[in-house]
């Protein structure tokens, strides 16, 4: 069976393409890269004409949560997979924070073999750095790889103890993983619902400071170079993690980090009106970190784009805010998002499609994110021109909380190829 | 009152959503219902058939009994719930609750709710016009109006007042509040408290900060004196209240150095000797309790105001 991609603009990041050529799929593999018209020829293939399109590596996203095993009335692996396809996301990444925690063999081979059954983008498992998530004790982070994880992280809590930090860099290093940390000191943001600054104390919340982020990022930075563990800091969002990562990057430390849409398109004015779908973690801060953030996007600073995914139903959102969770539905309006950064000349199309692609195998070493020939022929179509609004009635996870609701935007994803198979297709 | 007056709102949520005439509407309202109150027979019928329920989901003694009092001297039916009796505790969410209570068909549901933020939330799901009776430390809108009230009937008017809050700034609705109102009305605020009580960007509201309170009082008209809660010297946001009073307590000897006609209001309920002296609580400046008296006549107003087409005339 031979698909032939044809007519689209492929930008390939990883290959160092970026122009008008075609793309042959065999057995679910890319078989044939060639400017446009070289594969003509080939005969009994599938056709999908791709014209006025971009032909994309599928995107990556290495920070979701679908909730399953646990909270499957949010998301499931199943429903998770079938947002990350709509929004032209072909692999995802998968936050332990589940119910039970994925701390060990039994829990990752629930979440793979679920995955096997019912989703449609490759999941992959990320593993907890301590039992539990509860800070107090290293998972068994060998068991945890063997049975497929691709990183540690305690997401949605900090590993809050500098000593227990130090070793899970240093005791991750024997199985060449990197230590996912989401930084937020605990002690500083207590209570909090935003960002502490004007705006919540106008609406009487109690913040969460710049501060508690920063200082946990530059504390695991001082841990990098003894331990020479890896280091990846989870959805940054204030200005100055992003100057510390600089630095850290400039002494040539192992470290990286990636960025939630959400970070870079709003700020805490959003939670005006107590509007708990702008209620995030860590949350969304000012104009100036904006523009830092952007900064480091354009300097590269920032490796990748992760949406966060956070599926919350309505219950857990149709609250007072600061009983809400925390959290949006990411992966369906990633694409329009980051195009915005392109239009706002922040950075090129073709760094916006690495950094939803070939920039995360340097990190996570996936083989993925790639149209190399020979790889696996996950693929993402889109129209980078057509304008729509958006409509979260219309996602295919099974929450809606979004604060993009009625945003115009550019850029929709048509198509979705997994394994050389339409996953997704929009009519 | 020949003439019905109406406000720009249907829900009393936030100072900040009410006009300076507004404000002289309610205030002016008030006034003439302040007299019903000192009649023997404190009860005019002008909301007769009307449904007032209040939904306490925190403690509260002058607020609850103020809404209370205010609308049955209007005649109306007046339901008080409270958090601890309420379906909340078997686990139903805010909204259930207030859809369920306004299923009943109330005419007014007050609420008061220790999360920043619930009245507004309870407005956008319900139809029923809504005040506000205190949320978390975002706003208490009636506390402000019986502040400007108080204020208005001892100095005759508003604009061109100075007015100093004393105390813990971040955690009060009052002080929330009362800076927008008070701005609104043309006043100029001051808050005086020690920096751990002062909130991040308070100073963008267009208020002075200070944490010396002689410095902060010396040409105030009005010193607003702020509860202080006594978990805050757990939370680290206080050494000990000993301390705090050292340096914050308004006494007798600050009242020396200060305007002659100065007033002193304070929300309640008062920590004596905590914040403020006895003598000065009790003293000819304070205007504590000539404030809940004036509570009453607001809220009747508010009711009044917020219910609108009534047709009966209240004197």
């Amino acid at each position: 069976m031979q698909t032939l991609i044809k007519n689209g603009h492929l930008i390939d990041p990883a290959n160092d393409k970026n122009g008008d050529f075609d793309l042959l799929i065999k057995d679910g593999k890319i078989d044939a890269v060639e400017p446009k018209g070289r594969l003509d020829n080939i005969s009994e293939s599938e056709i999908i004409d791709a014209k006025g399109l971009i032909v994309s590596p599928g995107f990556c996203d290495m920070h979701v949560h679908f909730r399953e095993p646990g909270h499957e009335y949010k998301e499931t692996i199943e429903t998770g997979s079938q947002s990350a396809a709509a929004g032209g996301f072909t692999t995802v990444a998968v936050m332990p924070n589940t119910s039970p925690v994925n701390d060990n063999r039994s829990i990752t081979e629930l979440i793979l073999s679920q995955a096997k059954q019912t989703a449609i983008v490759n999941i992959l498992p990320i593993g907890a750095i301590t039992k539990g998530l509860k800070g107090e004790s290293l998972s068994d982070m060998g068991e945890l790889k063997e049975a497929g994880c691709i990183g540690y992280s305690d997401d949605g809590m900090p590993v809050s103890n500098s000593e227990l930090m130090r070793r899970a860099l240093e005791y991750s290093k024997m199985f060449d993983l990197p230590c996912i940390q989401h930084s937020e000191v605990l002690e500083l943001t207590r209570g909090g619902s935003m960002n502490e600054g004007t705006v919540c104390t106008e609406m009487g919340l109690k913040g969460m400071p710049t501060e508690a982020e920063d200082i946990m990022v530059h504390r695991d930075i001082c841990l990098l170079p003894k331990t020479g563990g890896r280091l990846h800091v989870a959805h940054i969002s204030s200005g100055g993690s992003v100057e510390l990562v600089r630095q850290a990057k400039a002494k040539g430390l192992p470290v990286t980090c990636e960025v939630a849409p959400h970070h870079f398109t709003l700020t805490h004015e959003a939670c005006r009106g107590y509007d708990t779908n702008a209620k995030m973690s860590p949350p969304l801060r000012t104009d100036s970190d904006l523009e830092m953030i952007k900064e480091g996007m354009k300097d590269g600073t920032i490796d990748i784009i992760a949406t966060d995914h956070a599926p919350h139903d309505v219950v857990d959102k149709q609250v007072e805010f600061s009983k809400a969770c925390f959290g949006i539905v990411g992966l369906e309006t990633a694409l329009p998002l980051t195009l915005k950064m392109v239009d706002e000349g922040v950075i090129s199309l073709e760094r916006a499609i690495d950094m939803l692609t070939s920039q995360t195998n340097k990190i996570f070493d996936i083989d993925k994110g790639t149209l190399g020939v020979g790889k696996d022929a996950d693929i993402t179509l889109f129209d980078p021109n057509t304008k729509y609004s958006i409509d979260p009635s219309k996602f295919k996870s099974r929450s809606k909380n979004s604060p993009y609701k009625g945003w115009k935007v550019r850029g929709k994803v048509i198509r979705t190829l997994v394994n050389g198979k339409t996953v997704f297709e929009n009519q | 009152m020949t003439q019905i007056a109406t406000l720009s709102q249907r829900n009393i949520i936030t100072t900040e959503d009410l006009t300076a005439n507004d404000i002289e509407t309610i205030l002016d309202t008030a006034d003439s219902f302040k007299e019903i109150s000192t009649r023997a027979i404190k009860k005019v019928p002008t909301l007769r058939g009307r449904t007032i329920i209040n939904l306490f989901f925190e403690a509260s003694t002058r607020t609850r009994t103020s809404f209370e009092i205010a609308g049955k001297r209007l005649s109306a039916d007046v339901i008080n719930i409270s958090g601890a009796a309420s379906s909340t505790v078997k686990g139903e969410s805010l909204i259930d609750t207030a859809r369920n209570l306004e299923a009943m068909n109330p005419d007014i549901l007050v609420i008061r709710h220790n999360c920043s933020g619930a009245p507004d939330l309870i407005s956008r799901f319900i139809n029923c016009p809504v005040i506000n009776a205190g949320d978390g430390a975002h706003q208490h809108p009636s506390q402000s109006l019986l502040d400007l009230f108080t204020i208005r009937e001892r100095k005759g008017t508003l604009k061109g007042l100075k007015v100093t809050i004393v105390g813990d700034i971040t955690h009060s609705r009052v002080a929330r509040s009362n800076i927008r109102a008070m701005q609104t009305m043309g006043m100029t605020v001051k808050v005086v408290g020690p920096p751990t009580l002062i909130p991040t960007g308070i100073k963008n509201l267009g208020v002075e900060v200070g944490y010396d309170l002689e410095k902060g009082i010396e040409d105030a008209d009005v010193i607003m004196v702020l509860r202080i809660q006594l978990e805050r010297q757990n939370q680290g946001l206080l050494s000990s209240l000993r301390e705090y009073s050292n340096y914050f307590c308004l006494t007798k000897n600050h009242l020396s150095k200060v305007k002659k006609d100065v007033l002193i209001i304070h929300p309640g309920p008062v920590n004596r000797g905590i914040e403020i002296s006895l003598d000065v609580m009790e003293g000819p400046h304070s205007l504590i309790l000539d404030q809940v008296t004036n509570g009453v006549a607001i809220r009747m107003a508010l009711f009044y105001l917020l219910l609108g087409e009534s047709d009966a005339n209240p004197n």
